[in-house]
């Protein structure tokens, strides 16, 4: 009744190509962007920025990004710890030998270095698929993680293996450090975020997204009609790797303040941005975002539940919360593999004919 | 000399109980296609569940054996019931994901039935050094690791004979073959997938008794799956003696790389080398030494 295309006419291309050429769609994006954007800030707390928002932001990206080498080109990667990582120390080198250099600049060069380390550690998918590749990412991760341990260059030799984030400005705002307020970080992150995110979008329908499109159905027949393999999965990793390293930038810098690598960034964090692709929908950039939000949610709330809800001793409940999660997984997989994406999908086909479906 | 020969030796005997977990995993992925990462988790289970009832009813080690093997019967068969009947025909991706939410059902379920501290699994394996080796060649060899290689090769004797001579291995392979043309000659895929995923249990629970005789059972067991998947890529998913061959080489050169290389970069390097052997390995190599050949059409 309320959404319905109907008496919307496309009288251009370029309306006709549009990014959400529905009307309510377009309305009901704008309007959470400029709720995220507007309305949010003034109500952000600590709690809610450090426990909900900034990991839901970043693991979107994060999540965003592996969609773009997993969903899009096909390409199954574990390695997305270690990816993080490359794009957290970045961060912190740069900041640390750069003291003046503009922050934007230092995420972005931070994306670019980890971008270069994904071509590297993409070039055997040429020679290697399926799930031989899903375990030679595995290589990449734990190297990484092992080089970050190792070397004490890469963590300014400090005496504990941590690496800690100076404190930094942006525009006169505090956005790294222990000081930073809740309103600024959210709104440095949900603005990197937000840009990455319609890129992201624009890219997948764009000539680079079919052609990953093309390689992820069938790489031969791809590579007949005159797609070339080697440059379109090396963009894919590279651009994979490069939004990435942002979000492992943004994880360590205006998140978490302080990190150290194998806890932080673990073979776990690889299979909790898989299932968040999964679980939001492979080759969907909504998806990302429904499935970071689901991945960062569902912990807390089986917690609560647990913990307050029914009184459970916080040691045991973390067994049955590992275990509860196991079967939420399962049980999302058996009820929609193609992800919340495609639930949403059809919920907005169901609807478009609502309340006369006949 | 000697010191070398001990190092070959140890790092043999270690890939040994590498190639105990990678069976379980070839044994599913013919069968079924599964890239079953739970297989790790399998074995902390079974160790766990073995531990737990010698401890909770005092059973003698055959009879806690007997009914561990009966527990993870009873696993494969829940399992197929309630997630592979149902995830027939999904991508590979997703039944991927789905033995990974398996594992963490498992992780937890191990912790909250039998408790979540080291335990020592004791069913009278020979422990210490083979005493004639030592006095004669000056030689340390763990009898424990012995043991386990002998296992491996009776398993993998076992299986063998299982596979090529019964009627049942005759199924096996031909649903590995092609999952719709085993059908159509009348073979129950369920059933299969239930076999298959008992008798991975059963490696399991070998691996399981392996190392957790080695080193304790605890929550660590569940990260040799970790240990296992070069020696897979080594192998090729699809082959049984791969998995064995792989384990000898990746042990060894993980033993070697450790003794002769870690001291210059730096040392605690057994995390990823064995998977940059195997990458490197691969890019001959794509399918691994033994795996079946990819053949791609249009």
């Amino acid at each position: 009744m309320f959404y319905r295309e109907a008496g919307q006419f496309k009288t251009t291309y370029k309306s006709d190509q549009a990014l959400f050429p529905i009307a309510q769609d377009r309305y009901f994006v704008i309007g959470v962007v400029l709720f995220a954007f507007l309305v949010i800030p003034f109500f952000i707390t600590d709690y809610w920025a450090n426990a909900l928002l900034l990991p839901f932001l970043i693991y979107a990206l994060a999540a965003i990004g592996l969609n773009i080498l997993t969903g899009y080109c096909g390409q199954l990667s574990l390695g997305t710890g270690g990816f993080l990582a490359v794009g957290a120390y970045a961060s912190y080198k740069l900041m640390t030998s750069f003291p003046e250099m503009n922050l934007i600049v230092v995420f972005l060069l931070s994306g670019l270095i980890t971008a270069l380390v994904g071509i590297f550690f993409g070039v055997p998918s040429l020679r290697i698929k399926g799930f031989y590749l899903a375990v030679a990412t595995l290589a990449s991760q734990f190297f990484i993680v092992w080089l970050f341990n190792k070397v004490p260059w890469f963590f300014n030799y400090s005496a504990t293996g941590q690496i800690s984030v100076p404190p930094r400005e942006i525009f006169g705002f505090l956005v790294t450090g222990p000081d930073a307020s809740p309103a600024i970080t959210y709104l440095f992150t949900l603005t990197l975020v937000s840009i990455f995110a319609l890129l992201a979008k624009n890219m997948a329908r764009g000539n680079v997204g079919r052609s990953w499109m093309a390689i992820r159905d069938m790489d031969i027949a791809a590579e007949i009609i005159g797609i070339r393999p080697l440059k379109t999965k090396l963009i894919a990793f590279a651009v994979s790797s490069f939004y990435i390293g942002i979000a492992g930038a943004l994880l360590f810098a205006v998140w978490l303040g302080s990190a150290e690598p194998t806890e932080a960034f673990g073979i776990d964090q690889s299979f909790l941005i898989l299932f968040m692709i999964i679980i939001g929908g492979l080759g969907s950039i909504l998806g990302s975002f429904m499935g970071a939000a689901f991945m960062v949610l569902m912990p807390i709330f089986l917690k609560n539940f647990m913990v307050d809800g029914l009184g459970l001793q916080p040691a045991f409940s973390e067994h049955v919360q590992i275990m509860l999660m196991g079967v939420l997984i399962i049980f999302f997989l058996i009820v929609e593999p193609h992800g919340l994406a495609r639930l949403w999908q059809i919920a907005k086909e169901k609807l478009r004919i609502w309340p006369f479906p006949y | 000399m000697m010191f070398f020969l001990e190092v070959t030796i140890s790092g043999l005997m270690a890939g040994v109980m590498y190639s105990l977990v990678a069976l379980g995993f070839v044994l599913i992925f013919k069968a079924s296609g599964v890239f079953n990462f739970a297989q790790g988790v399998m074995a902390l289970f079974a160790g766990l569940t073995l531990v737990g009832l010698m401890e909770k009813f005092g059973l003698p080690p055959w009879a806690g054996i007997m009914a561990t093997i009966a527990v993870m019967i009873l696993l494969a068969w829940l399992i197929e019931f309630l997630i592979l009947r149902r995830l027939v025909n999904q991508e590979h991706i997703i039944l991927f994901m789905a033995t990974i939410g398996l594992a963490y059902v498992l992780e937890g379920l191990g912790d909250v039935m039998w408790g979540s501290d080291v335990k020592l699994l004791d069913i009278g394996l020979p422990q210490g050094a083979v005493d004639w080796l030592l006095d004669d060649y000056n030689l340390y060899v763990e009898k424990l690791e012995v043991a386990a290689a002998v296992t491996a090769v009776i398993m993998v004797i076992v299986l063998a004979i299982f596979f090529q001579k019964t009627r049942i291995g005759r199924a096996l392979r031909a649903v590995a073959d092609d999952h719709q043309a085993a059908l159509s000659v009348g073979i129950s895929l369920r059933t299969i997938w239930v076999i298959v995923w008992s008798v991975s249990g059963i490696v399991a629970l070998v691996a399981g008794i392996m190392w957790g005789s080695k080193s304790g059972v605890q929550f660590s067991l569940s990260l040799i799956a970790l240990k296992a998947l070069p020696v897979l890529m080594l192998g090729g998913f699809t082959s049984i003696p791969g998995a064995i061959i792989g384990g000898l080489i990746i042990g060894m050169g993980e033993k070697w790389a450790e003794i002769y290389m870690g001291p210059i970069i730096g040392g605690a390097i057994e995390n990823w080398f064995a998977y940059m052997l195997a990458l490197v390995f691969l890019l001959f190599r794509p399918q691994g030494l033994f795996g079946e050949k990819i053949i791609e059409r249009i």
